[in-house]
């Protein structure tokens, strides 16, 4: 190990997380008084206790959506643990400890030192488990009036601006997954940019999931106010698994007028192993709201991890002109199932979205891109581009296309293309023919294939993402 | 060129092919040395570009009997990349396209790759960049060629053009040119006859898999191999192309027997 890493890793834990506490996990089952002890534990305010029970009594009502295209078991809600704080025993003391496989990974990802120590639990960034941790950015932010930090912490320290926005973009009530969420969410991160202000850098949290059984409920909010804009970047990992594990995670989003946020993840939790056993559940609910004239949300995802993933990131376009956009490539391999897509709701005049949409299935595994795209009487002028390719490896996997498009003003303007493609025996037999193996080839396409939405990431995540892609699809071909 | 002193670049031993349990090649005899070009002709299905495939490897083709040297190395134990990076290279009848995939991308990881191999530098994108440039001038290529799509929208010519290129660029020990004169106008012929004769030389070799006499016009071959029914079923010099050109494939079948002695 090399002389940095190990002083990284020696060093005393420098924010103030208590490493000696007992772990902290709550009995089974969901109930009011499992969401009383979870508000109690992170001593909320009466209102925030109130938000939850709320969402509570409106989940009791609900059922789970059978629409999307994935098949699962039933999930037990009362065999899912609500909260549990870190055990001291896994906040591991150097990277000798952490799990071959994983070290594996991050070596075939070309994760930098210091963040493979973070992801694997070593050291200092990153939300661990439930439990989010301040951020090592937070005072630079803070000279230019930027709030970064865990949600837990905006309710005790801004009540106001939380209070004021949680819940505004995706009510308790908005769906099945987003009501557990709002009930029993313990962590996530808080984001504010101030009038005027331009974030002078990306800002980065790493989530993951640790304790084995236990459900994992982020809840993020991001708000830009007038004039403001931000990049933030979410990236996940997780460890090896047997169990499945349910991800139904809230991410909301606000910008005012003239505002600008842009938002990219490179999600990469546990997929199961090449038989289908383990992995995440991930149903995720991420909206934006471009709220003001001239605002502009856009979403960039690259999912690759996941047993199920049923995501799909949307823009309620509000203001006159405001931009809604939609990057996505979804890498499904050996078992896993992904129904993604997005909504692009055009409230305002002279709004605009784009789509862009690249699924790729390996293996027997299955891939749905479903997206709407409404226009409403209200929005005059409204433009929308959709394009969505898919592309197979191997004849045991499946892509399929759910586009909506509901057009209530005739002045719109919808476009959408659509095409499948394959990654021929023949192809490979070129690349080989010129000395080029095949998971070189692979790489290839499949780069050339996600070029229009690798262009959106932030530098050192398409880097990232374009190692993880092939990582993931590594032994699918030959 | 043929020299008495050449060393044997290929030598291939009764060999069979079949693809899905159908016999194609049955039972294929010759050797090629270094300095020599070779041409294949013979009528559609006779099993000309099915010897091209087996030789590079391809997986559809499974060997049932024979041997095939490469230089001293047995090549059919090799997987088809291993082929490319010990120096066989197959310019397709049908060059696949790639979309997403530039070429400029595409041809510096085939280059790289076989350097690499060969214990040679890689070469970085600028110094790549004008590295091709001089090859694409020898075929009259233009500069946006590089930016585009492997053979994505490419015209018949132009894909050809692209396969000359890449054996141009990689140098190969032998070349296999399956039907590279198929869907070219006369001009684009000359071009790619003309590359090909400038990377001809005294330590490669080229076997030219064509229908037509018309190639041979430009790429004048050492020997000429008949094929019928997946065997060589007569050999000669560049005249036979002459003789076959003049009395059609039929004329074979007659006269097997008699000019079967004039084999290399």
């Amino acid at each position: 190990m090399s002389a940095v890493l190990q002083s990284l890793v020696n060093q005393p834990y420098k924010h103030g997380f208590v490493t000696e506490i007992e772990s902290d996990i709550a009995p089974k089952g969901l109930n009011e008084d499992i969401i009383r002890l979870i508000s109690a534990k992170k001593n909320e305010p009466e209102w925030l206790l109130a938000f939850r029970l709320k969402a509570y009594q409106k989940w009791l009502t609900m059922t789970a959506p059978k629409w999307q295209n994935v098949h699962f078991p039933q999930i037990d809600f009362q065999d899912i643990s609500y909260y549990s704080a870190p055990k001291p025993k896994t906040k591991l003391a150097s990277m000798d400890e952490v799990d071959p496989e994983l070290l594996r990974t991050f070596e075939k990802l070309g994760v930098p030192m210091h963040e493979r120590a973070a992801l694997a639990g070593v050291a200092v960034d990153v939300i661990f488990d439930s439990v989010s941790v301040a951020t090592t950015y937070k005072q630079k932010l803070a000279e230019v009036g930027i709030i970064f930090c865990s949600i837990s912490e905006a309710v005790h320290n801004h009540p106001e601006l939380v209070q004021q926005y949680l819940g505004t973009v995706v009510p308790v009530g908005d769906n099945y997954f987003a009501a557990l969420n709002s009930a029993v969410f313990t962590d996530g991160s808080f984001c504010f940019i101030p009038k005027g202000v331009k974030c002078p850098m990306d800002l980065s949290t790493y989530f993951r999931i640790n304790t084995e059984g236990s459900g994992q409920f982020e809840r993020t909010l991001i708000i830009a106010e007038e004039g403001a804009s931000v990049s933030y970047l979410e990236g996940c990992t997780a460890p090896r698994f047997d169990t499945n594990q349910l991800h139904a995670a809230v991410v909301e989003l606000v910008a005012l007028d003239n505002a600008d946020i842009k938002y990219s993840t490179v999600q990469n939790w546990y997929a199961g192993d090449e038989k289908g056993v383990g992995g995440i559940f991930n149903f995720v609910t991420k909206r934006g709201l471009a709220k003001g004239v001239n605002s502009r949300i856009s979403w960039t995802q690259v999912e690759t991890g996941s047993a199920i993933t049923w995501k799909y990131p949307s823009c309620i376009l509000r203001g006159d002109n405001s931009v809604g956009e939609f990057y996505s490539v979804a890498v499904t391999n050996n078992y896993q199932q992904a129904d993604t897509g997005t909504k692009m709701i055009h409230l305002g005049k002279n709004t605009r979205s784009t789509i862009v949409s690249k699924g790729i299935s390996a293996g027997h595994s299955n891939s749905s891109y479903r997206g709407l795209v409404r226009v409403a009487p209200t929005a005059e002028n409204a433009r929308n581009y959709s394009q969505c390719d898919s592309m197979l490896i191997g004849d045991q996997c499946g892509a399929h296309t759910f586009p909506y498009i509901q057009v209530q003003n005739s002045s719109a303007t919808v476009e959408h293309e659509a095409s499948t493609s394959k990654i021929g025996e023949d192809q490979l037999f070129y690349f080989s023919q010129r000395g080029i193996d095949a998971e070189e080839a692979v790489s290839m396409i499949i780069n050339g294939f996600c070029k229009d939405v690798f262009q959106q990431l932030p530098m050192e995540f398409a880097v990232e993402a374009t190692k993880l892609l092939s990582f993931k699809l590594e032994g699918s071909v030959g | 060129m043929i020299k008495k002193d050449s060393s044997n670049i290929l030598t291939i031993q009764d060999l069979h092919a079949s693809i899905n349990g159908t016999e194609i090649l049955k039972g294929i005899d010759f050797t090629v040395r270094s300095g020599e070009i070779h041409a294949i002709m013979g009528l559609n299905g006779s099993g000309k570009s099915t010897l091209a495939k087996v030789l590079a490897g391809h997986s559809a083709y499974e060997v049932t009997q024979g041997s095939v040297l490469f230089d001293d190395i047995d090549l059919l134990a090799l997987p088809p990349e291993e082929r490319a990076r010990a120096g066989l290279f197959l310019a397709f009848q049908y060059p696949i396209e790639i979309p997403g995939v530039a070429n400029t991308q595409f041809l510096r990881l085939a280059y790289n790759t076989v350097q690499t191999r060969r214990g040679k530098e890689e070469l970085d994108p600028l110094e790549f960049d004008d590295f091709v440039r001089e090859k694409m001038k020898m075929l009259d290529m233009k500069p946006d060629f590089l930016d585009r799509s492997v053979n994505e929208g490419f015209s018949g010519g132009e894909k050809k053009r692209n396969e000359v290129l890449q054996m141009a660029l990689l140098e190969p020990k032998l070349s296999i040119l399956d039907e590279t004169d198929s869907g070219l106008d006369i001009d684009a012929l000359k071009i790619v006859a003309q590359g090909v004769n400038q990377i001809a030389n005294q330590n490669n070799a080229m076997i030219v898999v064509t229908h037509y006499q018309r190639l041979l016009d430009y790429i004048v071959p050492d020997y000429v191999h008949v094929m019928q029914s997946g065997r060589i079923v007569m050999t000669g010099g560049k005249e036979l192309a002459l003789e076959l050109e003049t009395h059609g494939y039929d004329w074979i079948s007659a006269n097997k027997q008699s000019l079967a002695g004039v084999s290399a």
